[in-house]
């Protein structure tokens, strides 16, 4: 079902997203990683997959913030891969901040890449999505944007901006063949959780530890082959946000 | 002129008479909604081999065979 199809994993060059690539390349699909800015590493994780699993994988550097420059990209990746069947929205950014001293630049940011890079991958993939009359999407959102968390407002605002885009997009699409699922992470280990060591949350994970990038993966990869799944939020917390 | 290989994808589409479709026959007549016009004006590209940005509301064969004109022009 992944075999021989192509995905796009944006914020592909780490964490979580690294382990999308690595679990989407190790069941055969190639896959065109979207970084916004480490170079070295999107280019290593593609080398890797390809010699260890023999997918064609590519980076493209994008910032899906940018509307021309997510349809440009979409239509370089159609050039050389020929067309896309599964999308993985993964990048995303925090500033956290309480919401009484937040800077609108830190509300602007994280909505921008987080809520309107994961539609504007979307609105650009569908065409291809409804020329083959199949597609995949899955949008990695948050517990944050299903319970909320302090000191997160921008984030879980548009973390849960991307479940109502999920739900919209999986309506509006069935349809044709189209798929669109969310996963909720929980508190992964991952560069971008550094800075929630000390949140109290962490102590209340009812299976008592964080989870792992590749955890996130498996989840990815189930919704992938899963036919009769669309519009569904699947949490990966440990329990956290049940 | 696109309107024969409009109304030719439309008939393989919808599976009515080819001759049945006019220039003024609206999509939402032929069983055709705003979703499946789309998908249809994706088939039209690659047949025609533009790019056409579906960017304004179309109604009638005869709209969408306007549009993709203006478009190439």
């Amino acid at each position: 079902m992944i075999r021989g199809k192509t995905a796009i994993v944006t914020g592909g060059s780490r964490g979580i997203g690294r382990a999308i690539v690595e679990k989407l390349a190790s069941q055969g699909a190639n896959v065109a990683v979207i970084y916004a800015g480490s170079q070295d590493l999107a280019q290593q994780v593609c080398t890797q997959c390809a010699q260890q699993y023999g997918s064609e994988l590519k980076a493209y550097q994008c910032d899906v913030s940018d509307y021309e420059a997510v349809r440009q990209t979409v239509a370089q990746i159609r050039k050389e891969f020929g067309t896309v069947h599964i999308l993985v929205n993964n990048a995303g950014i925090t500033r956290d901040g309480l919401i009484a001293v937040m800077p609108r630049e830190d509300l602007d940011a994280v909505i921008d890449t987080n809520l309107k890079g994961a539609f504007h991958m979307i609105r650009h993939c569908t065409g291809l999505f409804l020329r083959n009359r199949e597609g995949c999407i899955v949008n990695i959102a948050s517990v944050s944007g299903l319970m909320g968390n302090g000191g997160q407002c921008n984030y879980a605002a548009s973390k849960a901006g991307l479940i109502g885009l999920t739900k919209s997009v999986a309506r509006e699409l069935a349809s044709k063949g189209v798929r669109c699922n969310a996963i909720a992470p929980g508190f992964i280990e991952t560069d971008m959780t550094r800075s929630q060591q000390e949140n109290p949350l962490l102590t209340s994970i009812p299976l008592g530890r964080m989870g792992k990038p590749e955890e996130v993966a498996d989840a990815v990869a189930f919704l992938v082959s899963a036919d009769y799944i669309t519009g569904e939020v699947l949490r990966v917390d440990g329990g956290i946000a049940m | 002129m696109y309107f024969e290989a409009i109304a030719k994808i439309v008939a393989e589409r919808t599976g009515c008479e080819i001759a049945n479709i006019q220039p003024e026959s609206k999509f939402s007549e032929l069983g055709i909604d705003s979703l499946d016009t789309v998908e249809l004006l994706m088939n039209l590209e690659d047949e025609i081999g533009i790019e056409i940005e579906l960017d304004q509301k179309v109604e009638t064969i005869g709209d969408l065979d306007r549009l993709i004109q203006s478009k190439k022009g």
